[in-house]
């Protein structure tokens, strides 16, 4: 395959994952709350509802493409994009297995984070463009919060980059693999040292990706979908897709970081080779108990008020963050050779 | 028993409570509104309707600095139902109707509050059975009042779940509501001497059912919303009400009650058959959002026990007096009322000798409870806005009435 034709095939077959999952996200979304709230909704259309995220997606095609008269038409078409495209970018450094992964990047996983946090600037601009004053304050709290939560999710991540010795995803995962004492998986979620840090990523991240009991930037309650209001078929389909997406890629990342990737323990690396979609299977499937797991809070928890999210943030988990990091360096690079003979 | 907020004190038949209703305010502080050292441009926007029972009428004029609301004018409008001037215009025993599409969730204490006029003019002697059967429906639609008030309580502070837990147990009260009244919402049951209808057979077993099965949901609720972390932190010491407050504003029922007064129409003035009720006054101690939740969710308790009593020791009996086709009391004047959901529902009949009232006022608790909201919302942020607004629980079908 000649390279150009291999970078089209990955690019497709991104999009290709990216709208699967929006699509197949969007019916995990209403079965899993539909249950959570006994609701009977997502039982009609269709058997078993399955007929309902067809005519969702049909909705969203078909609906009245609107533009309010005061908005910034060029931003207000362009934000979509910039909400967009990022979360497409950020798709390229995961590892699906050794093998299935649009790049291998020696910085992946730096990527990957830096890729999320270009979407607040999507969303402020949605939010500042469509010329309406709540639009205006939901891009507001936006960008307040994930500046503020930038930062603990990059230092929640990094003593597991301490430990891993690299910031490739890859090798993050193949880190992971083996036995400790012989039964319990070697993830680093095994490791006592990593569970504050483990703790502060799943806060960051639910607030990166914009849900319960973070969803500030659109709490219906409060600010009548926030960014969002303005925007109408297809524009507020892309934004909902980039939003699915996300909630996919960090709930991935928290996979490969904690969850040992497309790994699974007691079962030798030699059948990976020979089953090539056990370890894509393997890491979909984990991921989407990540995001399930997401859903269900969001199914239940209200939601905090902005000057507790950033007191939380810049006040308890980024101070948190910081000493797990001297933590994992003490006690990994001095105390564990010390105690095993292996210093120097 | 509610292991978020222990500190609420339950009151015993008729224990007096620490304060006197009688005494008079000693003036209106205003809440705290923050230090305005910066120069920043302050943001007018309309907000609301965004609490289901606001829907379309009640607008809250802000005026935000950021986040923070500096100014909050509360606009109403729109729904305009004229009730008072209909009343000029129908029968003494089709008022309650009209009672029924003011506090819309709760019409059966409108209904009551209008029987309970006619019935004092008129001197007409409701039989027990009728009194305890009004007692018992009475209840049963203060629970589904209260289970609407704290899902939307949940919605407003981003909680979808504990709403749709509140409409599944609310729906099989609406069953019973129209089991027993022919209709989920405009009752139009309760009359003047008494109840339009006996009991249907076989509708005890089903009461008697919700009874046991919401004993457990109770606990689930509260569970679910004030075992919550966030949402105590959403609701401690926000829009602090205090008694001195309440009374400058008038407020009644539980709202009232929050703040720590022992004011419950069914046990200061009785009325159809309270006396003969065992059940506890929940009250709070500060007066702050969460205090209005505490004391809601324990009324949601005693309410079943007096269903329960009810559905024991219903007496057997007419269900309604002799009262003749046409009501047409003697010239006077009186006020009857009742506590409803949200507190005081009065009504105020003035007759000529005619056959409908010369005039007729009615007393709601919702719009005392939207002046206070006036008065507190400011200092506080937008999300705490709507928390107070949920946790006031007004009803704009009785305010802009």
């Amino acid at each position: 395959m000649s390279p150009a034709l291999e970078v089209v095939v990955k690019l497709v077959s991104i999009i290709g994952l990216m709208l699967t999952n929006g699509v197949f996200m969007i019916y995990l979304l209403r079965k899993v709350l539909g249950h959570l709230h006994i609701r009977l909704g997502p039982m009609h259309v269709g058997p078993h509802g399955i007929l309902q995220t067809m005519n969702d997606v049909i909705k969203l095609l078909t609906k009245e493409d609107l533009t309010p008269r005061l908005a910034d038409k060029a931003l207000f078409y362009l934000a979509p994009m910039i909400v967009f495209v990022p979360s497409f970018m950020a798709y390229l450094a995961l590892p699906f297995s050794d093998t299935l992964k649009a790049t291998s990047l020696e910085t992946g996983l730096l990527f990957t984070l830096a890729a999320l946090s270009v979407v607040p600037i999507g969303i402020l601009l949605a939010g500042w463009s469509s010329g309406n004053k709540w639009g205006l304050l939901g891009g507001m709290r936006s960008a307040a919060m994930q500046i503020a939560y930038e930062v603990p999710l990059l230092l929640s991540v990094l003593p597991v980059v301490m430990l891993a010795g690299t910031t490739d995803l890859g090798r993050i995962v193949e880190a992971q693999a083996g036995l400790h004492l012989g039964f319990i998986p070697a993830w680093f979620i095994a490791n006592p040292l990593l569970w504050p840090s483990f703790v502060i990523f799943v806060i960051a991240s639910l607030i990166e990706v914009n849900q319960t009991p973070f969803d500030m930037s659109e709490a219906e309650s409060e600010l009548v979908a926030g960014f969002g209001a303005d925007y109408t078929a297809m524009k507020f389909g892309l934004i909902y897709l980039s939003e699915f997406s996300n909630t996919f890629i960090v709930s991935a990342i928290g996979v490969t970081l904690f969850f040992g990737g497309w790994l699974v323990p007691w079962i030798p690396m030699a059948w990976y080779d020979a089953v090539p979609v056990l370890a894509p299977t393997v890491f979909i499937l984990k991921t989407y108990l990540g995001i399930v797991f997401m859903w269900w809070i969001r199914g239940t928890y209200p939601r905090v008020r902005i000057d507790q999210l950033m007191d939380l943030g810049w006040k308890r988990l980024i101070p948190a963050a910081l000493v797990m990091i001297v933590l994992t360096g003490v006690v990994d690079k001095l105390i564990v050779p010390l105690v095993t003979g292996t210093v120097g | 028993m509610s292991d978020a907020r222990d500190d609420i004190v339950t009151v015993g038949l008729l224990a007096e409570g620490t304060h006197d209703p009688g005494t008079p305010p000693a003036g209106i502080r205003r809440a705290p509104t923050g230090v305005d050292d910066l120069a920043t441009e302050h943001l007018i926007v309309n907000m609301g309707p965004q609490h289901p029972s606001t829907h379309g009428v009640l607008r809250l004029l802000v005026e935000l600095d950021g986040e923070e609301i500096k100014n909050a004018e509360v606009t109403l409008g729109y729904l305009h139902r004229g009730i008072e001037k209909l009343a000029e215009h129908r029968r003494f025993d089709a008022i309650g109707t009209l009672m029924d599409r003011g506090d819309y969730v709760s019409g059966i204490m409108g209904e009551t509050a209008v029987a309970l006029a006619v019935e004092q003019l008129m001197e007409i002697e409701v039989p027990r059975r009728a009194r305890w059967i009004r007692v018992m429906m009475a209840e049963i639609n203060r629970i589904a009042t209260h289970l609407l008030w704290y899902g939307t309580m949940g919605l407003d502070t981003g909680a979808m779940g504990p709403f749709l837990y509140a409409m599944r147990d609310r729906e099989s009260l609406l069953d019973i509501l129209e089991a027993v009244s022919g209709a989920r919402m405009m009752f139009n049951y309760v009359r003047p001497g008494g109840v339009v209808a006996d009991l249907p057979v076989g509708i005890d077993t089903k009461i008697r059912e919700f009874c046991d099965a919401f004993d457990t949901y109770v606990e689930e609720h509260d569970a679910i919303l004030s075992g919550n972390e966030i949402f105590q932190a959403r609701l401690n010491g926000i829009g602090v009400i205090d008694a001195e407050k309440a009374f400058a504003f008038g407020l009644t029922g539980p709202n009232l009650r929050a703040a720590g007064v022992d004011f419950d129409l069914r046990k200061r003035r009785p009325y159809d058959a309270y006396d003969e009720m065992d059940f506890d006054v929940p009250l709070g101690t500060t007066g702050d959002a969460m205090d209005r939740f505490s004391v809601r969710m324990e009324e949601m308790r005693q309410s079943n026990r007096i269903i329960r009593q009810c559905i024991e020791g219903m007496p057997e009996g007419e269900h309604t007096a002799k009262v003749p086709k046409v009501l047409r009391p003697p010239a006077g004047e009186v006020y009857a009322s009742v506590e409803s959901a949200r507190g005081e529902v009065g009504v105020h009949l003035v007759t000529d000798g005619g056959m409908s009232p010369y005039r007729m006022h009615y007393h709601g608790p919702s719009l005392y409870a939207l002046q206070a909201l006036e008065d507190i919302i400011p200092g506080h942020l937008i999300a705490d806005g709507c928390v107070m607004i949920g946790s006031t629980d007004i009803m704009l079908g009785e305010v802009d009435r």
